[in-house]
């Protein structure tokens, strides 16, 4: 099964296109003047805490809500007055909505005979899509007979049925136990390549939205407060919400001290140093900034190694809590100042090799390019 | 006496339990099993001019029971074509009545179900609110409402749209106005109970996937509200077909239902042994709907488990 290369429109332009869109509930503005663009074929996740507007954003792209300012463009078309089953737009919703008086066949059916098509059509291209997601041997089933993962992926199986050219997720894999999570991912990213499918994921998971996405917005009181791929949103957040939202981060406010060629240097009280780092960003001295850095990218030294010396970008500390998790171990480093620092460190070596790190005195230091500074 | 560690640990089941299962198995025994089972003991007896009107259905001859069971009231209420008529009349009634309902009912249970939330309580509590008055007295109102000089007829008069009152009591169109005012909320109760559990995220997936909303609502929202509409249906039908105060002050003197012939060959013919052939009759006619509505109810009971 092959999406078919559409005929009017150009795959250079976005496939879908907000611009400005609002929406007020009463005198709350869940959505606030959110301009996106969304380009064929990627996987495109918004991601936000409840009440961030993403799923409000989602249901206006589905039809359900109407924006009460700007509009929704899909494949170039204005969508304001297209009702939700007169949209080339499929969703998955979170809670499923299989019918629950049909069988599996009959709920992945239900969109292809609104169409029209013929039955042995709509028998073939159920069985199809069933295959697809590997749910063939259930098609007799009603709902409550099928497991959390298998309603998924009817679900999944009903949205794709009509081979919609963009499928709205909203929060697809939020009802899965980590493991079957982690194996649907793979097989949604699978799908998507294979299908051709546009996809718009809701997610509030960040761990979700960094494998599945190839692009995200992250979202923030009805605002898109930074578009990017994972790893820019990752290394390069834009403010301290972004930074603090995804992943973990040690954020500590400063003064910018010196602004050089290159590099920028920031008196950065909490730290207790001055730290600097070559990632320039628009400020002047004087300016309040947040300076930001990730807990893997600090590497810690114990007393009397050579790493240990003073300097920039270098603060002491004390150990206070180690918690092991398998793959790394998460250090909270008392540093000089009083603040806690968060470090991670791989465990690289077995059992035997691991030192206990707790109230070791230790050194902590990071690259210069590793530091963030962020002026909101 | 020492006990075994497996007896300790099986969990003593809650006596209290027995007992209130025990309540309305009681009340069902006293006030229906054992009452149906004299009213079908007179259905084979005879009827005799005494107190009480029946023959006892044992006699005792030389110290010997002998059983005395008569079957001519039985063998009356088949070959006199009145009660056949009698009974298909009150079917009709009672399922038309239904379907009446059923439409209006429908609509209103649908929207009290979709309505926000301050409104749905008050609209609630409007198809609840005519219980606060005596049944009776509402039927009686309708008399004033239908008879010659009554309110339509005055109104239809005065505006000039007839010119002699139309005959609206005692009609058909009487009977049918009273039923379905008068039960209009059983059925609107299970409806809506039904339709407000409903999920909306399950229209809209309809919707999503193409349906118009006509096409979501006959595909979506009807058939899971089947059972709604059996129970609504069933608790309409059922008392209706039995129903004995509305035909009488507002139905027709020509045709007369099963209730109101019951209560006549009680009261009227002191025939205990043929009135009861009747009841048990009706009950028989109504069994077939009752375990309908017990198949209903479990098959949903499965379904929500």
């Amino acid at each position: 099964m092959n999406a078919q290369p559409s005929m009017v429109s150009d795959p250079a332009l976005p496939y879908v296109r907000l611009e400005a869109v609002s929406k007020k509930f009463g005198e709350f503005l869940a959505v606030d003047e959110v301009s996106l663009e969304i380009r064929r074929g990627e996987i495109f996740c918004l991601l936000g805490g409840s009440g961030s507007g993403k799923t409000t954003l989602l249901r206006m792209l589905a039809g359900f809500e109407t924006p009460s300012a700007g509009r929704i463009y899909i494949d170039g078309e204005d969508m304001s007055a297209v009702p939700p089953y007169e949209r080339p737009v499929n969703m998955m919703f979170q809670s499923y909505a299989l019918f629950p008086h049909m069988t599996v066949e009959k709920n992945v059916a239900f969109g292809l005979e609104q169409e029209r098509l013929g039955r042995p059509e709509v028998r073939r291209r159920v069985a199809e899509i069933l295959e697809i997601v590997q749910m063939s041997a259930y098609t007799g089933r009603r709902p409550h007979q099928l497991s959390g993962g298998q309603r998924q992926r009817v679900a999944l199986a009903r949205a794709l049925a009509k081979r919609p050219k963009l499928l709205l997720l909203d929060e697809p894999l939020a009802a899965l136990d980590r493991k079957l999570r982690e194996r649907t991912q793979f097989e949604l990213l699978n799908i998507q390549e294979r299908l051709g499918v546009t996809f718009i994921v809701v997610t509030h998971d960040q761990e979700e939205a960094m494998t599945l996405s190839s692009r995200m917005g992250v979202m923030e009181s009805g605002r898109i407060a930074q578009v990017g791929t994972p790893a820019e949103i990752y290394e390069a957040p834009v403010n301290r919400f972004v930074a603090d939202f995804i992943g973990s981060v040690n954020l500590m406010e400063g003064r910018v001290a010196a602004r050089g060629e290159r590099d920028l240097t920031i008196r950065c009280e909490p730290f207790g140093c001055t730290v600097r780092t070559t990632r320039c960003v628009e400020c002047a001295p004087g300016d309040t900034v947040w300076a930001a850095i990730r807990p893997e990218k600090i590497a810690l030294a114990s007393e009397g190694s050579p790493l240990e010396a003073s300097g920039d970008n270098r603060v002491r500390g004390k150990v206070r809590e180690v918690a092991y998790m398998g793959d790394v171990s998460i250090c909270l480093v008392e540093i000089d100042s009083g603040k806690t620092v968060r470090v991670t460190l791989p465990n690289r070596t077995g059992l035997a090799a691991q030192r206990d790190l707790r109230h070791a005195s230790v050194t902590l230091s990071w690259d210069a390019e590793s530091l963030v500074i962020l002026t909101r | 006496m020492e006990q075994r560690e497996g007896q300790k640990i099986t969990p003593r089941r809650f006596p209290g339990r027995q007992f209130v299962a025990g309540i309305p198995a009681l009340w069902l025994t006293v006030f229906f099993v054992i009452p149906f089972l004299v009213v079908l003991k007179i259905s084979f007896s005879e009827a005799r001019l005494a107190i009480p009107p029946y023959a006892p259905l044992i006699s005792w001859l030389h110290g010997l029971p002998v059983p005395q069971i008569h079957l001519s009231g039985y063998a009356y209420l088949f070959t006199d074509p009145l009660y056949l008529r009698s009974y298909l009349y009150s079917i009709m009634v009672a399922a038309v009545s239904t379907l009446f309902c059923l439409l209006i009912g429908y609509p209103m249970a649908y929207a009290i179900a979709r309505a926000g939330d301050a409104w749905r309580t008050f609209l609630l509590m409007l198809i609840v609110l005519p219980f606060w008055t005596s049944f009776l007295l509402r039927v009686y109102a309708w008399i004033g409402l239908l008879q010659n000089d009554g309110l339509i007829n005055n109104v239809l008069l005065l505006l000039g749209l007839i010119h002699h009152p139309i005959t609206l009591l005692q009609t058909d169109f009487s009977l049918y106005v009273g039923i379905v005012y008068s039960y209009l909320p059983f059925m609107i109760l299970p409806l809506y109970a039904n339709l407000e559990k409903h999920d909306p995220a399950f229209l809209e997936a309809a919707a999503d996937l193409g349906a118009r909303p006509l096409t979501a609502f006959l595909r979506v929202t009807l058939p899971q509200s089947l059972p709604g509409i059996a129970a609504g249906s069933l608790l309409v039908f059922i008392p209706v077909v039995g129903e004995y105060v509305i035909p009488t002050l507002l139905g027709r003197t020509d045709q007369i239902m099963i209730g109101r012939m019951l209560s006549d060959e009680f009261f009227d013919n002191r025939d205990w042994p043929v009135a009861s052939g009747v009841a048990v009759l009706i009950l028989l006619l109504l069994v077939i709907p009752i375990v309908l509505l017990q198949r209903v109810e479990r098959r949903q009971l499965e379904a929500e488990s």
